[in-house]
């Protein structure tokens, strides 16, 4: 296996010599971008707790909240909707403020329930 | 809203007054700043330099500057200082001091283990190694950096790290407060912390996202792959490949070429042939990543504990900076090797690369690389193995195969492999299986998100329906002070309240009133004798915790060179202090009048078996402002001169006065000659006509009553103070 490897090493760097620099350098940047390709395709569709809290952060609630919330719309099954999306759907379905909506899920999770 | 005091450079940083009113603070300015360097290079003083930045307004030069009109010369690259002590309240004061030696990005290391806090830190709690980087002490440390940055009259960065389980919090967290720069790198997750793979990327394509629109520059964190590897400079291709995959993920994610920068290391450290390893992976990674920016940072993997040795690496380190190019130049604090960087070594740190830009400007100018030697095979050679590299990690499957299958942090050259590189699993690691995703109905209803957003029709902007996120409405952040009412800076800041506002001195290293102080001495022993010996010493000189942190063994008969700390267990109230008046010198036109008047002439030389005579040339020369100057009339003996001929010379031609200069110290020389100029003028009945004056480097003004003479004076004296001395005993006498 490791022979392989090396073997195989051997004629790619066979391949590469007869390369110009600007050729390699552009071969070097095509493999980069092949390689992170399906990674940026990844994190476009998908989020994270982390994500979710950071959205939260930006429309006005404390970390701690932050927290808390996240915790009980993941647990609710509801993070793939986005937890901002979440929070604004409650305040806007009860007349809440975004606060006050944020705080209604810390309080009670089943606020949660048929919101989608 | 935004209260900042300007600093007076004669005031301490008032720590309690930055603290007031940050729930209200926010940043003046956000995004990085490079240097001013003007495309025609520079004039100071006496020269012109071709790769420097405009001086700064208020500045401490190196130690030499004196000797050439205080001039304190800019690199042209922006300089790195690393602050980790545990209280960011002390930080602040190091910070300042940093700034005044010429650095403009500092960062702030963070406590041990924040990368596996699922969350924002609040507060100001103790930090270990580094400080809880929270939205308080982001805010006085910024506050801080404005005061700083008008007081030294350039822009200051500062910077912390945006890693771990909560990357895209902590982003927001910088974007809102205005933190300048960030290292960003999910691959440091996953190899260093173990933070899942996938996790690491989702998030890391958010965090990017915000920082790129808060022109937030980010450093990389490949060079962690250097100080890790058992031979850091094998693993130059990985190296490339690791830069890569961050520098086109950050790009694909949307960030701004310029705004992304490399983290890198010279891998190799002497006695290792350093050049030949580290100048073609330099320019192999410059000319591979034409597009992006440098940030070069010295080598850490094999500091040791002494500071020299450090220094010296250092200064190479920065050698290969200015032979290839540096747009950041970060800089190590020597001690590293050994304690918890000091403040004073930051400083140093900072000086290692300010001294070696000065020396070396202009070194492209006058040098260039030999590309058609080795160097050309070697750099060509580093970068074919790099392009082998990658398309091995696609033939196994990709990045996240690659990384099951420990292909990175292999300390072997590649394609040779130890395997002791670092494998992660894909479901295994902090926060495993934690990403969700997105339903077709997904909505973040805020700015700066990244990736797939439904935002709902007739909605123009993602924060719109919220009424504006906090990026677009600063006034909706929410500011937590504190949570634990005993951890906290307030309660330090009571602790350290008579070392800093008080009376009460102490010597610190890290933090206020910490007393710790460094002896350094040679010991006739042994190694495994000489490190007890040095405790047992500092414990009998009072000092408390002491601990060898450094022995150098000279012969390993003969002894070895200790060094110990200890902390001084005593505080000294300053107002005990007494403080010796300073000589207040006369003005100048007077000074000539009485010199001319009297007809003012002296005898001098260097005495005793003493062959210095520069010291006492400036004295008297008027090209260096000497006496003569002044109109003193000078009779100069030369060096290893007599007294007693001195004085008899003295006698001949009618002197007013005999100066000498002694320099050598040993067995307390110089005193003794002090001591016999006064006796020889007394046995020859001349004490009273002649004014005697000495002078020398290790010479105290209070010398003079001790060995009967009218005046001594040490490093750094000028003629008109001699002239002045002269003058105020003739006054005393009455003659004139």
């Amino acid at each position: 296996m490791a022979e392989d490897r090396i073997a195989r090493f051997e004629k790619r760097q066979t391949e590469l010599k007869q390369m110009s620099d600007t050729e390699l350098k552009e071969r070097f940047w095509s493999l980069c971008d092949q390689l992170v390709k399906p990674i940026v395709e990844l994190s476009k569709t998908h989020t994270s707790p982390s994500i979710e809290r950071s959205v939260l952060l930006r429309m006005g609630i404390d970390s701690i909240s932050a927290h808390g919330i996240v915790d009980r719309i993941f647990e609710a099954g509801l993070l793939g909707k986005g937890a901002g999306h979440v929070v604004l759907k409650l305040s806007q379905k009860s007349g809440l403020s975004i606060r006050e909506a944020a705080a209604a899920i810390l309080e009670n999770k089943d606020v949660l329930q048929d919101l989608f | 809203m935004n209260q900042k005091d300007s600093l007076d450079p004669k005031k301490k940083l008032d720590i309690e007054k930055i603290l007031e009113g940050l729930e209200n603070y926010h940043p003046t300015r956000k995004g990085w700043t490079w240097r001013n360097v003007p495309s025609d290079g520079v004039d100071m003083g006496p020269f012109h330099f071709h790769d420097m930045s405009e001086p700064l307004k208020n500045s401490i030069g190196l130690p030499a500057s004196k000797y050439f009109d205080n001039i304190d010369p800019q690199p042209s690259c922006v300089v790195t200082t690393e602050i980790a002590s545990g209280r960011f309240e002390d930080d602040l004061r190091r910070m300042r001091m940093a700034a005044w030696h010429g650095a403009d990005h500092i960062m702030v290391i963070r406590t041990t283990g924040q990368s596996h806090i699922d969350g924002l830190l609040e507060g100001t709690p103790e930090g270990i190694g580094g400080v809880p980087i929270t939205r308080k002490q982001i805010r006085a440390s910024r506050k801080t950096c404005d005061m700083i940055e008008e007081e030294v009259g350039r822009p200051i960065n500062f910077h912390s790290y945006v890693s771990g389980v909560a990357g895209p919090e902590v982003a927001v967290l910088f974007a809102e407060e205005g933190i300048n720069g960030a290292h960003q790198d999910p691959q440091y997750n996953v190899l260093y912390r173990n933070v899942n793979m996938y996790r690491s990327f989702v998030d890391a394509a958010e965090a990017k996202r915000l920082m790129n629109d808060a022109g937030i520059f980010q450093i990389d964190g490949a060079h962690n792959a250097n100080a890790t590897a058992k031979a850091g400079w094998l693993v130059m291709p990985e190296l490339m490949v690791q830069h890569g995959i961050n520098c086109a993920f950050s790009v694909a994610v949307g960030m701004q070429k310029d705004l992304i920068g490399l983290s890198t290391v010279p891998p190799n450290a002497p006695p290792a042939p350093k050049l030949w390893f580290d100048l073609p992976y330099a320019v192999a990674l410059r000319e591979f990543f034409s597009d992006f920016k440098m940030r070069a940072q010295q080598n850490t993997r094999y500091i040791e504990a002494d500071i020299e040795e450090a220094i010296r690496t250092h200064t190479i380190d920065t050698l290969i900076s200015m032979l290839t190019s540096a747009d950041i130049q970060s800089t190590i604090t020597p001690d590293e090797g050994r304690n918890i960087p000091w403040h004073y070594n930051n400083i140093r740190g900072v000086q290692t690369v300010k001294q070696t830009w000065a020396a070396l400007d202009g070194i492209k100018q006058l040098l260039s690389l030999n590309h058609d030697g080795p160097l050309g095979v070697m750099v060509r050679d580093i970068k074919e193995r790099a392009v082998a590299f990658l398309e091995e990690v696609i033939e196994t499957g990709g990045y996240f195969a690659a990384v099951e299958k420990g292909f990175f942090v292999d300390s072997a050259k590649y394609p040779e492999r130890n395997g002791d590189g670092i494998a992660r699993n894909g479901s295994g690691g902090v926060a495993a299986n934690s990403i969700v995703e997105r339903d077709p109905d997904y909505y973040a209803p805020v700015c700066s998100h990244f990736g797939e957003n439904h935002i709902p029709d007739g909605v123009e902007k993602a924060c719109d329906p919220i009424d504006g996120c906090t990026l677009c409405k600063p006034e909706k952040i929410v500011y937590i002070d504190e949570l634990d009412p005993e951890d906290n800076c307030q309660k330090r800041l009571e602790t350290t309240f008579p070392y800093r506002k008080g009376n009460l001195i102490k010597p610190e290293t890290e933090s206020a009133g910490d007393g710790t102080i460094l002896t350094q001495f040679f010991v006739p022993l042994p190694e495994e004798m000489a490190g007890v010996y040095g405790v047992e010493m500092a414990k009998k000189l009072g000092l408390v915790d002491p601990e060898v942190i450094n022995i150098m063994i000279m012969h390993p008969a003969e002894g070895c060179f200790v060094e110990v700390k200890g902390k001084v267990a005593f505080d000294i109230d300053v107002t005990t202090l007494k403080i010796p008046e300073k000589d207040e010198v006369l003005p100048e036109e007077e000074l000539r009048e009485v010199v001319k008047k009297v007809g003012l002439r002296v005898v001098a030389g260097t005495v005793g078996e003493d062959e210095h005579s520069v010291g006492l040339r400036e004295i008297l020369d008027i090209k260096h402002g000497g006496i003569e100057k002044y109109g003193v009339k000078y009779h100069y003996l030369g060096t290893s001169v007599p007294i007693a001929k001195l004085v008899d010379a003295a006698i001949e031609t009618g002197a007013h006065a005999i100066l000498i200069s002694t320099i050598i110290s040993h067995n307390d020389i110089h005193r003794m000659q002090m001591k016999k100029l006064a006796e020889i003028c007394k046995e020859k009945g001349v004490r009273e006509k002649l004014i005697l004056i000495a002078g020398g480097t290790q010479v105290n003004r209070e010398m003079a009553k001790e060995t009967g003479i009218d005046a001594t004076f040490g490093r750094g004296t000028k003629g008109i103070q001699v002239v002045n001395a002269m003058v105020k005993v003739l006054k005393s006498r009455g003659q004139v």
